[in-house]
């Protein structure tokens, strides 16, 4: 008896055998039968009003006096952002969609009590037209490998035993258990896994490089400043299911000797930091971080610094310099930061992704891994699917499947009828591809073959009405203003570049132009210091590549055939279709817009700013955009 | 309406200030390599970087003026000017750009006269922009003071932002 | 034998370089022995007549910083299959390596370097020296009209020779500038008026002034939106 009251006090786990123990005491006392009502908590599901579902379920509970049957969990990102709120019913996943909190009394009446589905809630498929019931059923879902994501759905990222009771830290028992510091690393390149952040560099040399750096002190750092606009699926992860990163990060540091690891994560994350800081907590108390990790013999810690704003202090050498407090400026990185990164010491620096992927590595083997995926790239990728598509989202997909099963079959297409124009990859080191490369297989190699790369996994696809110039003009603005401005060609070249795509959305373009473009681009990637000035032209020069003519109507036609670039194109009234609201009378903010209550307006070419305001308010789409 | 000022009552705030903020530097004695971190909660605590903090900073933990200088005016995050009551952010990340981020900072910078990174003259509003929330499927994304407003158009903007006095 | 410069000038010849941790290298289809450590722009100078690379951002006073990249070599450490652009500050020698101080490639990302800092800087006599030098004509850009490249020696020369930091580099981007803290010297005291700065400049852009501090290049807001920054940044004391 007091043994057990002891047990329960102490979570400090002793031993590899203790956790296993301790994680069949936690299966068995769940009933894996019991009604849970998990909503997800990710950013987005509670941009769209999530915490005031999660708040209407628990004053319901508590009201029924239900607390007994039914359970209630906040889990992270399931991924179908689009849709949120999310709510899935446990055990046979009904999956609700667009829940608020009117529609909880209905729930809980029908499907908790009653055992009924509220059809009004659950999800159409646009395509198909078809009602779907069961979360895995979704054709969103349905063709995705969620190795990595899975678990995103199903447990609470605040409570370390949902994790352990889905087999969490077994691959860290494995590794104290029975591996050699040069085989987790052997295991780690056998599988092909390579960096999730960007590059692509293979993560076995990588850490084999770190292995034999000579020093005591070695860091191991998670790169979380996902900066690529457009990409947020690291954030997700470190939201849904912190413990995986850190299980990969102690993995990491036992495979190379390193006592003390980082978490760098963008300070606009702060739900991400929140939930790493409490996994951190807990992997403390149960005695898988800091001193004698399960009896081992081995000391690991991790500390969260976040990111002050750069998109820089995503290339590994500023991220180091903003870690020892500097400016984040990068360094050139002769020798690698695997033998002197942080404070001149052997530094193992991977991104959220990759460190979530080496769990699953160890537990089920690298050859199991490289089962998966492409002859170049090995496993999955997760992919933040956004821009003019139907089912917008995180994605988790097996390399090598196409760019058009991704958009198509589970992006669901274009919305509205709209025709496919482009979709950028890699941020804004990527490109965009046109449609001509739709069926081309997704991994590190083909895209880069087509002027585009992998990078973090953003993919934004743009429909017929994005002006490709524009495209790469907001690029390299973008990165005009993150540019640390160290180097000359970045900090001048990027400068001119923006100079001279400004002028060709303004139809102050010249022919010429497009040479001193692709002359600019040669400056960038063969003089840059970093990898954001040596890969900053991609954007320009993709578009360059496959939408030529769209400069050319830009600058000899003075056109924007997608009617986006504000100084060449003109708003007028459709006088048939304006049925004289005022609506876009009282948004004119040059009052350029004139006319009666109830008779068509028409607007004053010679006041009107472009501005589009009234083409956004109109409800009768008697604005023409031309 | 006649208003008098307790000078025992202002005083006590700014020593409870003085002896926060000291703490608080105090705090990262020793480990200065965290002076983001730092500078972040001194932001958090007064909505700006003022000069004299930074300067006492500098002293405090004998971090040379323009390292702290050069750290404050490199990251996106800091401001070294006193901002509105209401901070609106709004992204700029490529989905949002493509679902027309920019007009929405084009229409607060037309309806309040400020630029991004400005404040209105009555300190209502600071507009900022962000490059990516990780919010994209919900695009156009606007953050007022810490909420997310998601597919915002300048319709909603305006009911929005009519809410915040 | 392998020729060792022992200066720009003296040189001896030795049989056995390795034991004095010499590495070999040839630069520009040239094999000179430099001792372990140096950078291949360091390698370059003691080895006159060989090689040609120019340096803005680079002084041997004080440590490397790799941002003006107008020294910018090709090279290969795989025998001449693989070249690779590295910036000879920085880069350190290693037994084999093969650099190229001058092909067409080089020559033309110097080129076009040096076109942007002249459409920065079109005034400095340097920059006009080096546009002359690699026929650089007028630049296509709007010009500026600044002084300061932002090699940033001066900041480097304050801190690593004076041991102070009265100055640093502030903003970033474009809007990058050498700067006192809040724009005023009286704020840190750090500034004892020395003068190194205005020494290192490579382009005059630091002058002394009356005060016996020096007078920083000004920002003069060659692009509207510098302006804008400039008004953001700019602190009055309270």
């Amino acid at each position: 008896m007091v043994e057990q009251v002891r047990k329960l006090l102490e979570k400090k786990v002793e031993s590899p055998e203790g956790l296993e123990s301790l994680r069949q005491s936690i299966v068995a006392k769940r009933d894996p039968q019991r009604t849970c009502i998990s909503v997800c908590g990710g950013t987005a599901c509670r941009a769209s009003g999530a915490e005031a579902v999660v708040d209407a379920f628990l004053d319901e509970i508590e009201r029924r006096e239900l607390q007994v049957q039914v359970s209630l969990k906040e889990t992270g990102c399931h991924g179908f952002c689009e849709r949120g709120p999310l709510v899935v019913i446990e055990p046979k996943k009904i999956f609700y969609q667009q829940v608020k909190p009117e529609d909880v009394e209905e729930i809980i009446d029908e499907t908790i009590v009653a055992g009924k589905i509220v059809e009004r809630l659950l999800y159409t498929d646009p395509t198909t037209s078809e009602t779907i019931t069961y979360e895995p059923d979704v054709p969103f879902y349905k063709k995705q490998t969620r190795n990595i994501f899975g678990a995103n759905g199903t447990i609470d990222p605040t409570n370390i035993e949902d994790y352990i009771a889905s087999g969490g830290y077994s691959a860290l028992t494995k590794v104290l258990t029975g591996m050699k510091p040069q085989q987790i690393v052997d295991e780690v390149k056998k599988s092909g896994l390579r960096g999730r952040g960007g590059g692509g560099f293979p993560t076995g040399r990588k850490w084999q490089s770190c292995l034999e750096a000579k020093g005591k002190v070695k860091y191991v750092i998670c790169n979380a400043d996902e900066g690529d606009p457009g990409a947020y699926q690291d954030r997700s992860l470190l939201e849904g299911n912190p413990h995986s990163i850190l299980e990969g990060m102690i993995i990491g540091a036992r495979a190379i000797g390193s006592h003390q690891g980082y978490i760098y994560v963008r300070n606009e994350y702060p739900l991400a930091v929140r939930h790493a800081r409490i996994a951190i907590e807990q992997a403390m108390d149960y005695g898988l971080l800091g001193k004698n990790i399960l009896g081992s013999g081995f000391d690991f810690n991790i500390t969260i610094n976040k990111g002050g704003g750069a998109f820089v202090c995503g290339e590994s050498s500023a991220l180091m310099a903003s870690l020892e407090g500097k400016v984040g400026e990068p360094k050139a990185k002769y020798v690698h930061m695997a033998e002197k990164g942080l404070w001149e010491h052997p530094s193992l620096l991977n991104n959220v992704k990759t460190w979530a992927n080496v769990p699953l590595i160890i537990n089920k083997g690298a050859d199991w891994y490289a089962k998966i995926g492409t002859a170049g790239s090995k496993g999955t990728m997760i992919f933040s699917l956004v821009g003019n598509i139907v089912n917008t989202g995180l994605v988790e997909v097996p390399m090598g499947i196409t760019l058009r099963q991704m958009i198509f079959d589970i992006g669901g297409g274009i919305p509205d009828g709209k025709k496919f124009k482009a979709v950028q990859t890699g941020g804004p080191s990527g490109g965009c591809i046109p449609e001509k490369f739709l069926d081309t297989p997704v991994d590190f190699d083909e895209l880069t073959k087509l002027g585009s790369m992998m990078g973090s996994g953003g993919m934004i696809v743009m429909d017929e009405d994005t002006c490709m110039v524009d495209v790469a003009r907001y690029f390299i603005e973008f990165l005009k203003g993150e540019s640390c401005g160290k180097c000359t060609p970045c900090r001048e070249g990027i400068n001119r570049m923006s100079e001279i795509l400004s002028n060709i959305t303004q139809g102050k373009g010249k022919p010429e132009d497009l040479d001193t473009l692709e002359d600019l681009s040669e400056v960038l990637s063969a003089g840059a210091l970093c990898a954001l000035g040596q890969t900053a032209a991609n954007p320009v020069l993709s578009t360059i590549r496959y939408f030529k003519d769209e400069y050319l109507a830009h600058i000899t036609d003075k056109k924007c055939p997608a009617g986006v670039c504000r100084e060449l194109i003109r708003l007028s009234i459709d006088p048939e279709k304006c049925e004289g609201c005022l609506r876009c009378l009282r948004e004119c903010p040059t009052g350029a817009v004139t006319g009666e209550k109830k008779q068509a307006h028409t607007i004053n070419q010679d006041m009107c700013i472009h501005c589009g305001a009234c083409y956004d308010v109109c409800k009768f789409n008697a604005v023409i955009k031309r | 309406m006649e208003v008098t000022l307790d000078f025992s009552k202002v005083k006590a705030i700014v020593e409870d200030y003085t002896e926060k903020v000291d703490s608080l530097i105090d705090s990262y004695a020793d480990k200065k390599e965290q002076i983001i971190s730092l500078l972040q909660d001194i932001q958090a605590e007064f909505n700006y970087l003022p000069q004299d903090v930074l300067v006492k900073i500098s002293q405090k933990l004998d971090i040379p003026l323009s390292q702290v200088f050069s750290v404050a005016t490199f990251f996106r995050a800091f401001s070294l000017k006193p901002r509105g009551r209401h901070l609106v952010t709004v992204c700029l990340g490529t989905a949002c750009h493509v679902k027309g981020g920019q007009r929405l900072v084009d229409k607060v910078s037309r309806d309040y006269g400020i630029k991004p990174g400005e404040t209105t003259e009555d300190m209502r509003f600071t507009l900022e922009t962000v490059n990516c929330l990780g919010c994209c499927a919900l695009g156009p994304v606007v953050v007022v003071d810490g909420k997310y407003q998601s597919k915002v158009t300048s319709d909603k903007l305006n009911r929005v932002l009519k809410q915040y006095k | 034998m392998a020729k060792v410069w022992i200066d720009g000038k003296t040189s001896i010849e030795v049989e056995h370089a390795e034991g004095i941790n010499v590495v070999h290298l040839t630069v520009d289809d040239k094999e000179i022995a430099v001792s372990n450590g140096k950078t291949i722009l360091e390698a370059v100078e003691r080895a006159p007549g060989i090689g040609n690379i120019p340096a803005l951002c680079h002084h041997p006073a004080v440590k490397p910083y790799g941002a003006c990249r107008i020294c910018t070599v090709e090279v290969s450490e795989d025998g001449g299959s693989k070249f690779k652009f590295v910036a000879a500050c920085l880069y350190p020698v290693k037994e084999g390596l093969i650099v190229k101080t001058q092909t067409e490639k080089i020559k033309k990302l110097r080129k076009g370097i040096i076109e942007l800092l002249s459409a920065r800087c079109p005034n400095v006599k340097r920059i006009q020296e080096l546009a002359d030098e690699y026929g650089v004509e007028k630049p296509s850009f709007v010009l500026g009209d600044q002084d300061c490249i932002l090699c940033g020696l001066c900041v480097r020369a304050c801190q690593e020779i004076i041991g102070k930091s009265a100055i640093s580099l502030v903003n970033r981007g474009i809007y990058k500038e050498v700067a006192a803290p809040f724009y005023a010297y009286e704020l840190s005291g750090d500034c004892i008026g020395c003068g190194d700065c205005a020494f290192v400049c490579p382009t005059g852009a630091i002058e002394m002034g009356a005060d016996g501090r020096p007078t920083l290049p000004k920002v003069k807001i060659p692009y509207a939106e510098i302006e804008a920054m400039m008004k953001k940044e700019t602190v009055s004391p309270s």
